[in-house]
């Protein structure tokens, strides 16, 4: 009898219909083909980085860690480095600065003016990069930049911008600020915005003074959102090439050669691709340790302002 | 985790971009036709010399050249955007219109031709069928086996018996030649394209701004510098005497400063013991960058190191560069009537030698620029494509381009010569006579090698240490340092 059972709940079991069992498989399909999509290029990636692949070159073949070698007995490759994170760091903390800054401010007023002012600091963010800076290069150009005309009732003439190494890197971080701080205005501000509004209810009846209620209140539960905004901007700008690449192409020398830069060059101008790619991995390397911390945190700080943990 | 992971897949895509670019469009190079055909162009390079064979073989067979054999065929060009590129466009329907042939036209602008370019080439799909190149960048194409030799096409029954070979001026045609063998000159090998226009490096000046200050065209280097000199802040901040190109590529090194260069006697590199040897460091190398550098900082733009040829030209127009040296267009689009603030005042100078180095005018060099139409080795439409190139330089083409749409620099000697031509450039004070005379002298005088665009990088990023950072003691020492650099960027180069 216990055997017939067994082969009834068998024959149930076949009954299920097709469609209810690939069902988890349909399910997973998308992600896996994207996820296959992603790591097919990015393990070719590692494959050429142990190659000489080169448009110049009939054929490739496989040299070991010869391109790894070298990136690393490179003098620009250092340099590359510090430029990229000198870069990503001053960028992103000038922008969260400032952005955080002008979103408290917007919160605040809520006015008909607040609402023009937030449309208008969205614009930087439709303009395509390499526009922006191009506008900018004239905007600075010491002959016809209105800049420069500005300075001049200062008393300074013709201040080199991008044209020296010692102001080149403060000249992208003006236009890269200018264009993306308007980003983490908006994510900020919906930040601020849907915060609770009992606690600030509660701290306005006790008499909480505004800065007791933005360091006890705002900060500890915007800061979800504010890793967020960093999280995205931090990789971006670790990644940037338009903006220096439109403006001086890495120059004056190397001073703007980042790794975006140098691994552009070295693959798509000198055609060298085996020896571009590590300079990307790295590039890789570095974002991916950065957005791991920046992750951790913000897991840590959501569940402090959902009040799960001090 | 989960977060982690969605983190470093965002990553992955950003870090896998470049392999992605660098795979898409086809078969690894070491698969592709290219291949075959880079071996193949080079065996033919070796033994085949272009112009003796256009000039042996007759240039068609008799009867009326069939402009319809390859009627419905539809070929695909890439161009960059430019004045000659504009003159076919304006001319695509009447080119259907006549062979049948339907052409998917598109041009993008100069800044990343290049490197679109070469991910396209470089997939072997055959893609583009016809393309822009220029003599310099050909020598990589070529190496790669990218380039259709067109000796394969010149004086056979594929070429209309109107179209002219002899026609085009020696030393632009010959420009555009090459035995494939680092370090031999331009001019014996194969024809690896055909040129479209041709540009040679003179002086531009303003004659309003130099006649009010008093001060006469420059004609040597000496005169040159304490012009420029004498006009720093002419009207007000930020104007200056010259304008000249300082971007960390190329395109700094061939115009003025490869021209001076080789006027003052330097080369770029000499073949010892069977490998390229860099002479950028040779006394007169050293002499020549040390006035460059000198002239630069003292007379050029406050932010030369971010200026282009479209930055070099627009100051010379606004009135804000009294004299400009660069491509002889350059400073001629900015003369034509409505073109610029300043159209109507620039006149045309030549080559400053340097006096104090013994130099004449005998010794006036410039380097020479020819914008080209190369074929696609890859491509499977190569009659078709040829019948495009040869459509496309025709005499009559180009005497309807030189004249009407600004094509100025031609590179037939029929339209040269002809009056409407001299009629047209007639505007442009001095400018036919320095055409005429410069380009009597005018070459490529870079060594043909495919590592160009790295040397000149380098040697590029290296004028912008010394004119805007104190990273080296001296001139010399710079150069020591990038002749070293130079040496090994060729280092695997074997010169038979």
């Amino acid at each position: 009898m216990a055997e017939k059972n067994k082969n009834n709940d068998r024959s149930d079991l076949n009954k299920v219909p097709f469609s209810m069992r690939v069902r988890p498989y349909l399910i997973v399909a998308p992600s896996l083909i994207i996820t296959i999509g992603i790591m097919v290029p990015f393990m070719m990636a590692i494959w050429y980085s142990l190659t000489n692949y080169s448009f110049k070159l009939p054929s490739h073949k496989f040299i070991g860690i010869a391109n790894w070698v070298n990136m690393l007995g490179d003098a620009s490759f250092w340099g590359a480095v510090k430029i990229s994170l000198l870069y990503g760091i001053i960028t992103t903390a000038l922008e969260m600065l400032i952005g955080v800054g002008v979103a408290l401010l917007l919160n605040n007023l809520n006015n008909g003016l607040s609402k023009v002012l937030r449309v208008l600091l969205v614009f930087p963010l439709m303009i395509a990069p390499v526009t922006a800076t191009i506008v900018w290069q004239l905007m600075l150009n010491s002959s016809v930049g209105i800049v420069e005309k500005l300075l001049n009732l200062f008393g300074v003439y013709n201040f080199p911008w991008a044209a020296a190494p010692g102001t080149a890197l403060m000249t992208v971080v003006i236009i890269d600020v200018w264009i993306n701080t308007a980003f983490i205005i908006l994510l900020v501000l919906a930040g601020l915005q849907s915060l609770p509004k009992s606690p600030f209810e509660s701290a306005k009846i006790d008499g909480g003074s505004a800065w007791f209620n933005f360091t006890n209140l705002t900060l500890p539960m915007l800061k979800p959102s504010l890793y967020i905004a960093l999280l995205f901007r931090l990789m971006a700008a670790l990644q940037e090439y338009a903006v220096i690449f439109a403006l001086t192409k890495g120059g004056p020398g190397d001073s703007l050669m980042s790794l975006s830069l140098t691994a552009y060059q070295k693959g798509f101008k000198f055609q060298k691709f085996g020896a571009a790619i590590p300079f990307i991995l790295v590039l890789w390397l570095i974002i991916n340790i950065a957005a791991k911390r920046i992750v951790n945190l913000q897991r840590a700080a959501q569940k402090q302002a959902a009040g799960l943990e001090d | 985790m989960r977060k982690l992971l969605s983190v470093m897949m965002a990553t992955l895509i950003a870090a896998s971009a470049l392999a992605g670019c660098g795979s898409s469009g086809g078969q690894p190079a070491g698969t592709g036709t290219g291949a075959d055909a880079g071996s193949k162009a080079a065996e033919e390079a070796g033994s085949a010399d272009a112009g003796a064979k256009a000039s042996e073989t007759p240039a068609a067979s008799s009867g009326e050249f069939d402009w319809k054999k390859f009627d419905g065929e539809e070929i695909t060009v890439l161009f960059s955007e430019h004045t000659y590129a504009d003159a076919v466009e304006e001319k695509l329907g009447e080119f259907t219109e006549k062979t049948g042939i339907k052409v998917n036209y598109s041009s993008m602008p100069e800044g990343n031709y290049f490197e679109k370019l070469n991910v396209e080439l470089s997939s072997h799909s055959g893609s583009i069928d016809v393309f822009m190149t220029g003599a310099y960048q050909s020598w990589e194409y070529a190496t790669a086996g990218n380039l259709e030799p067109l000796e394969n096409y010149i004086g056979t029954d594929l070429t209309s018996p109107d179209w002219n070979y002899d026609d085009f001026i020696p030393a632009v045609i010959d420009a555009l030649k090459w035995d494939l063998v680092p370090g031999h000159p331009v001019g014996s090998g194969s024809q690896w394209a055909l040129p479209m226009g041709w540009e040679v490096n003179i002086l531009t000046y303003n004659k309003r701004i130099l006649e009010e200050k008093g001060i006469k065209p420059p004609k040597t280097a000496e005169e040159l510098l304490e012009a420029s000199k004498a006009l720093k802040e002419f009207d007000g901040s930020g104007s200056y005497g010259l304008a000249v190109r300082g971007l960390p590529d190329w395109g700094t090194i061939h115009p003025a400063y490869m021209s001076m260069y080789s006027t003052w006697g330097a080369k770029d590199f000499e073949i010892e013991n069977g490998k390229l040897v860099s002479k950028v460091n040779s006394p007169e190398a050293v002499a020549m960058t040390e006035y460059w550098v000198d002239l630069v900082k003292n007379g050029g733009a406050p932010q030369w190191a971010t200026y282009g040829w479209e930055m070099c030209g627009a100051d010379l127009g606004a009135g804000k560069a009294a004299m400009m040296w660069d491509a002889d267009r350059g400073g001629y689009t900015q003369n034509t009537p409505g073109s610029s603030n300043e159209a109507g005042n620039l006149a045309f100078g030549m080559v400053p030698y340097p006096e104090s180095a013994g130099k004449t005018e005998a010794d006036m060099k410039s380097n020479l620029w020819v914008w080209s139409m190369a074929m696609n080795a890859d491509s499977a439409k190569k009659e078709a494509a040829w019948y495009f190139m040869q459509y496309f330089t025709s005499p009559e083409f180009m005497l309807w381009s030189g004249v009407e749409k600004a094509c100025t620099d031609t590179p037939r000697t029929s339209v040269l010569n002809s009056d409407a031509y001299k009629e047209s450039v007639a505007g442009a004070e001095g400018y036919y006579e320095a055409f005429s005379t410069i380009s009597k002298d005018a070459s490529i005088f870079f060594t043909a090698q495919p590592y160009f665009t790295e040397t000149t990088t380098e040697w590029a990023k290296t004028l912008q240490d010394l004119v805007t950072t104190d990273k080296y003691s001296s001139v010399q020492e710079a150069m020591d340092q990038l002749k070293e650099t130079m040496d090994e960027l060729v280092s695997d180069l074997e010169v038979e």
